[in-house]
């Protein structure tokens, strides 16, 4: 007896074989039909995800083109956020979100390099594997338990410092660069990692220290990662919403532009999202304004990372060529 | 200055540098561990808070965060999965799959708040589900995606390849070979990436501002259609909404939110580990 | 011969996605329980073909072919041919010995089970059979739920011989099977060959030209993608017609 069924399909005089065959035909059309379905299903998995970003960006519309359509351009961009007088002018939200994320940008950045460095180049491997965990456990913490330890303990150490207030661009900047930090490590580590070794032993080779070789060969060659790490921390600080909004002091004005600018309050937008959403009436233009905020983050962070995912595709593709 | 020295200087500032970065978070999780262990007791894990929630417990907190947590495993968990399969196992180099590697890239990038915008649109209002446990689990859910879609996806293609080959040459059909000879061997990574996504969904605030969170219940949740708390908000609450709240307090439920989502990482690490030393290739 | 060919190649191209020729203009027919030695020099493109007749080339994106491979007359790349059915009936043994992570058990059912076959009954008597014939049964009969990658090199590649033989194929093709294996596993293997044509038609590629010379019925000789000339095993190593083929066998290159 033959146990499956045979390439030939001229039927054989034995009628038993041929009703077997028959049989495991019908069970193998079943199994078809179940392929079928569950490989369209995991295509259309993986379709939907284009879907689900099309969907936020619509229902954002949906309930924010309001703002854009019932107010004049020029005033939803005005210099006064005054929402109980029906003043909407975000331009001192857009500049407390800038503030704040530059100030964190500013300190992460040489933070996050130089511990990447460190992690990638100089530290010894138990070092390394104690390292890694601790930073991990960073990226874990919940941004309101930072943002709670911001506004109990670290906020009044800054007035103490002889600020009017705690609650400044400068403590929520401090916060989110350590937020921002595991992000810019990680992938600045991988952008290191990714420099071949040949490269640091021909500089080691001719003299160079390690610092020099870290300096003139090492970081060149890793920059683009580098600016994409830096492009992602950005995009992480700028959309962080409660730990800013407990440690900025949320005041919405555009800060003067004064040496001590960055130890004035100021309020970003995803912190006025949150904080006015619960007390505004659905539908109302205040309601429309919010979502329109939402819209322009969404634009941001977006077009962040579309320009960073095209430069690591442009950057893979090019070690593909020199492996090649 | 020699170029050794130079070396040598620019080494010490490197190491200080980390240093600076690293003892941050050490004393951060040493001092919230320190102020909160001493509000945590039975009583404060398993009773409801009284007199505005300056006293008693949170227990309602923790309930609704265990409940979000798992609401958001079945949200996320066949969307994820069916991409990541699809993305390791089908998709070729095409610009379907570049659009759909650009949006998973995307809605990483999505600020927690736009998503918090989104459910309140999408499953709040327009599906009407309200401000649910059923509205923040499916906005945590879809925030969860990307995290679990790529590390799913690392962990199928660490599969050998000759496995595939090996099966394939057996006769299976390639929906075969995936579901018994790389699924299986993928599940530990998977799993990993899963339990990690939650620890983030876990401790998150903004998404549930508007989908589910509750100030206050006098009572549990009695179907997913209500609102519930949860402990992040809560923490919100009591450290900025409530006059004259006891410190303790504060600092016991920051300290069993952080134990909560630390101990989810720690558990995607373990698994992770243990299934790496059962591997028999 | 008067007897149908089995396989029948004809005019067969194929390019990888690279635009390298792996195969040009090869015609081959193929008997049933021969063992067809193909042989050459390595990258002339004899996986490649191998590959080609279960459409396990199907696996690698961007290539391209022309011709035909006809299995009982039938093209195997007409679109209506069940792939799966196609593969179980032309089955592969790899170069390394490949075994799945589970039992030796588990290994000898995958093929079956996945053919939609659960009745244990008979999937136990194909596991003794298929032993049987790859002469590994007395070895291993008392541990076969323990893991495959406990197995020796030797006797995972026979595992991996049988794990094939219990779909019960037509045409088995061997892909250098003995590269791993030290000279005693090797000539267990070659020994089971002789039994093994009995019931199958078995292509192989050598290990060496000595092995080539020891299991062939006929075998072919590749060069650079082409088949140079096919002959009888003891014609073509004894008197080769071709000036190539005999400066390889004799060691003059490759």
């Amino acid at each position: 007896m033959k146990l499956l069924q045979r390439w030939k399909v001229v039927p054989d005089s034995d009628d038993s074989v041929i009703e077997q065959l028959r049989e495991r035909l019908s069970n193998l059309r079943i199994r078809d039909v179940w392929e079928f379905f569950i490989e369209r299903l995991i295509w259309l998995s993986g379709i939907s995800m284009i879907v689900i970003v099309a969907l936020i960006f619509l229902f954002l519309l949906r309930e924010g083109s309001a703002a854009f359509l019932d107010i004049p351009l020029r005033q939803l961009f005005g210099r006064r956020w005054y929402p109980i007088e029906g003043i909407f002018g975000i331009w001192p939200l857009i500049v407390g979100s800038i503030l704040v994320t530059a100030g964190a940008i500013a300190i992460a950045i040489p933070l996050g390099l130089i511990t990447a460095i460190y992690i990638g180049e100089i530290a010894p491997d138990w070092q390394r594997d104690l390292l890694k965990p601790i930073i991990e456990v960073l990226a874990g913490i919940p941004s309101i338990v930072l943002g709670f330890l911001g506004w109990i303990a670290l906020a009044p150490l800054i007035q103490r410092l002889g600020a009017p207030t705690g609650l400044t661009i400068f403590t929520g900047s401090l916060i989110l660069a350590y937020m921002s930090l595991p992000t810019i490590i990680s992938i600045s580590e991988d952008a290191l990692y990714a420099v071949p070794k040949s490269y640091r032993n021909g500089a080691l080779a001719i003299g160079a220290t390690q610092w020099q070789t870290i300096w003139r060969v090492v970081l060149p060659a890793a920059r683009s990662g580098l600016v994409i790490a830096i492009m992602l921390g950005i995009g992480r600080a700028i959309g962080e919403t409660m730990a800013v909004m407990l440690v900025t002091g949320n005041a919405a004005n555009i800060p003067d532009l004064t040496p001590g600018l960055i130890f004035q309050p100021a309020r970003t937008m995803t912190a006025t999202i949150a904080a006015e959403m619960g007390e505004v009436a659905q539908g109302s233009l205040h309601y429309s304004v919010l979502f329109g905020i939402g819209i322009i983050l969404f634009v941001i962070t977006f077009a962040i990372n579309s320009i960073a995912s095209r430069l690591v595709g442009v950057q893979e593709a090019g070690q593909r060529q020199k492996r090649g | 200055m020699s170029r050794q020295q130079a070396q040598k200087v620019v080494v010490a500032i490197i190491t200080a540098v980390a240093a600076l970065v690293v003892i941050p978070i050490i004393l951060v999780i040493a001092f919230i561990v320190i102020q909160g262990i001493g509000a945590i007791s039975w009583e404060f894990l398993t009773t409801m808070p009284r007199n505005g929630m300056r006293e008693g417990g949170i227990m309602p907190a923790i309930l609704g965060t265990v409940l979000l947590t798992f609401g958001t495993f079945i949200a996320c968990i066949p969307l994820a999965i069916g991409t990541a399969i699809y993305l390791a196992e089908y998709a070729g180099e095409n610009r379907l799959t570049r659009w759909v590697r650009l949006a998973i890239v995307n809605l990483a990038g999505i600020p927690s708040i736009v998503y918090g915008l989104f459910g309140l649109g999408a499953f709040v209002l327009f599906m009407k589900l309200g401000t649910s446990i059923i509205a923040g689990s499916l906005t945590l859910g879809i925030m969860t995606l990307p995290v679990v879609i790529s590390t799913a996806e690392e962990a199928i293609l660490a599969v050998p390849q000759r496995f595939r080959v090996v099966s394939l040459s057996l006769g299976a059909t390639r929906w075969q070979t995936i579901r018994h000879q790389v699924l299986p061997h993928a599940l530990p990574g998977i799993l990993t990436g899963v339990i990690l996504g939650l620890s983030r969904a876990a401790g998150e605030t903004a998404p549930l501002l508007f989908t589910v969170a509750a100030f206050y219940l006098p009572d549990l949740p009695a179907s997913l259609f209500d609102q519930t708390m949860a402990l992040p908000y809560h923490l919100y609450v009591i450290s900025t909404q409530v006059p004259d709240m006891p410190v303790s307090i504060q600092y016991g439920t920051a300290l069993v939110l952080l134990l909560f989502v630390l101990s989810l990482t720690l558990v995607a690490a373990i698994v992770r580990t243990r299934m790496r030393r059962r591997r028999e290739w | 011969m008067p007897m149908e060919p089995l396989l029948s190649i004809k005019n067969l191209y194929f390019t990888y996605e690279d635009e390298i020729e792996a195969l040009r203009d090869i015609s081959l027919d193929i008997y049933p329980h021969e063992v067809f030695v193909l042989f050459g020099p390595s990258r002339s493109g004899k996986t490649t073909l191998l590959r080609l007749l279960n459409r396990l080339s199907d696996l690698k994106a961007g290539c391209e072919r022309q011709g035909l491979i006809e299995f009982k007359g039938k093209n195997i790349f007409d679109p209506d041919v069940v792939v799966s059915d196609l593969r179980r009936n032309i089955s592969m043994v790899f170069a390394l010995p490949s075994p799945l992570p589970g039992s030796i058990y588990d290994n000898l059912t995958y093929g079956l089970k996945m053919a939609g076959i659960r009745d244990t009954a008979v999937l136990e008597e194909q596991v003794e059979k298929s032993l049987q014939q790859a002469a590994l049964w007395d070895e291993v009969k008392d541990r076969l739920h323990k893991s495959a990658f406990a197995l020796s090199g030797g006797q995972q590649q026979r595992l991996c011989i049988a794990r094939s033989l219990a779909l019960e194929p037509e045409v088995i093709l061997l892909d250098n099977p003995t590269s791993g294996l030290d000279p005693l596993s090797t000539s267990v293997v070659e020994d089971s060959l002789q039994e093994l044509k009995q019931y199958y038609c078995i292509i192989m590629v050598p290990h060496s030209v000595q092995q080539a010379a020891r299991v062939a019925d006929r075998a072919g000789f590749m060069l650079d993608g082409e088949l140079i000339e096919v002959e009888r095993g003891a014609a073509l190593f004894t008197r080769p017609r071709d000036q190539r083929t005999e400066d390889y066998i004799t060691g003059r290159f490759g």
